[in-house]
């Protein structure tokens, strides 16, 4: 079933803080994976293959360098459910 | 019928034995960290790296690998006459041509066995292993001595961020020769051309010295790509390989995966599920990533540390540069 705007923003937060410790809370749509939440390139892929499981979606390696904000990533998710 | 007939050698192979030689200089990250404008601490938390090994400039890949095979050869107990075959995996011989493995077969005593190098970048050594155990098992030689040397600092940029900074100097060999039991599992080995671009040189070599003024061809590599492809991809062929095996996790003593970076070592382990007691080989911290000479120079500093895993099994994994990959468990020796 495909998860809204919300869960899925939920949802990656949840990954972001197993992966970083950064706390959910700080996991905003405008912010910036690097500039914002200091998210190390690795640190992405590891959450990007999460989310990949967690959503059941796709996102190809050039996909992911333009995923540079959690909104960014959560339209990108929520589109690929559909 | 035919008048042919055909070689048979022995039943099962092990790895005899094992040789190391890391590079005569110790390089910390402060020292690479100016060119690529970053710190220490930056390196260690992105790659787990605290110092690598590279070589003077009076250190070549062959003298490496002479220092490690003549290691292999004595703790084996072999003359250098019984090699039949001298195997090395390399990605940074000088030249195109001759190869590094009929230089060192001379130097190491084992000339006239026949000799060849493998372009198989950070997989080389297992694919040396899987081609040593078949000539032993085929009866094409005796004894085989596999080697990855690697000068690695020879194709460096001081201001590359991508992959330069990981980079160490160094060999390990190891000596395949005929067991009373099963000491070389089967071979999980293959490619993915489709991702060619993913790592390896920045330039051909032949626009370079059509440019004479541009840059000699050096490393590089798309780490995103890399990482996402060496964790849960590899993580796929490890599990595979182990299955092939018949070996289970909780069997191994020892997991020796390539040593690209300490963040892949950590998140392989993790997707594996490896048990508490399985010893994880974490050379990268003192020795950087040396490509083919990776997995050998692991074993062999993790059999040093515990020298009691000797008689346990490993799963050994090489993966880079193709892409190509390798795994097998084998007995530790």
């Amino acid at each position: 079933m495909a998860h809204t705007t919300e869960e899925v923003l939920a949802g990656l937060a949840e990954l972001i803080n197993d992966e970083t410790g950064i706390s959910a809370d700080q996991v905003a749509l405008e912010k910036s994976f690097t500039d914002d939440l200091d998210i190390d390139s690795i640190s992405m892929m590891t959450i990007v293959v999460n989310a990949e499981e967690k959503f059941d979606v796709k996102i190809p390696d050039d996909e992911v360098k333009n995923l540079t904000t959690v909104g960014e990533a959560v339209d990108f998710i929520t589109k690929a459910q559909a | 019928m035919s008048p042919l007939s055909q070689s048979h050698g022995a039943k099962f192979t092990r790895i005899m034995s094992l040789g190391a030689a890391r590079g005569d200089l110790v390089v910390s990250n402060d020292e690479i960290a100016g060119p690529i404008d970053s710190s220490d601490e930056w390196i260690r938390q992105r790659t787990g790296i605290i110092e690598r090994r590279r070589s003077s400039d009076a250190e070549h890949a062959i003298d490496l690998a002479v220092r490690a095979s003549n290691e292999a050869i004595q703790s084996a107990g072999i003359s250098p006459d019984e090699i039949g075959a001298v195997i090395v995996a390399t990605i940074s011989n000088v030249v195109q041509t001759p190869s590094l493995a009929a230089l060192l077969a001379d130097r190491v005593g084992a000339t006239p066995a026949a000799a060849y190098d493998i372009s198989a970048a950070c997989a080389g050594y297992t694919y040396g292993i899987a081609q040593a155990d078949a000539l032993v098992r085929s009866g094409a030689a005796k004894h085989v001595l596999v080697v990855g040397a690697e000068k690695l600092s020879d194709f460096v940029k001081p201001t590359d961020r991508s992959i330069s900074f990981l980079l160490g100097d160094g060999a390990g060999a190891a000596i395949v020769g005929p067991s009373d039991t099963v000491g070389i599992g089967p071979t999980l080995w293959g490619s993915d051309g489709s991702k060619w671009d993913a790592v390896g040189m920045d330039r051909p070599l032949k626009e370079a010295f059509d440019d004479p003024e541009g840059e000699f061809p050096t490393l590089r590599q798309d780490g995103q790509t890399v990482f996402r492809w060496a964790v849960w991809e590899m993580a796929k062929v490890a599990k595979e390989a182990l299955e092939k095996s018949g070996v289970t996790a909780e069997e191994l003593t020892a997991f020796v995966p390539h040593q690209a970076n300490m963040r892949i070592i950590d998140e392989f382990a993790k997707q594996l599920g490896l048990p508490e007691s399985v010893l994880i080989a974490r050379d990268i911290e003192t020795t950087g990533n040396t490509s083919a000479a990776s997995i050998p120079l692991a074993m062999h500093r993790l059999l040093q540390e515990h020298p009691e895993a000797s008689g346990g099994l490993a799963l050994q994994i090489g993966f880079g540069a193709g892409l190509v990959y390798g795994a097998q468990v084998v007995t530790l020796p």
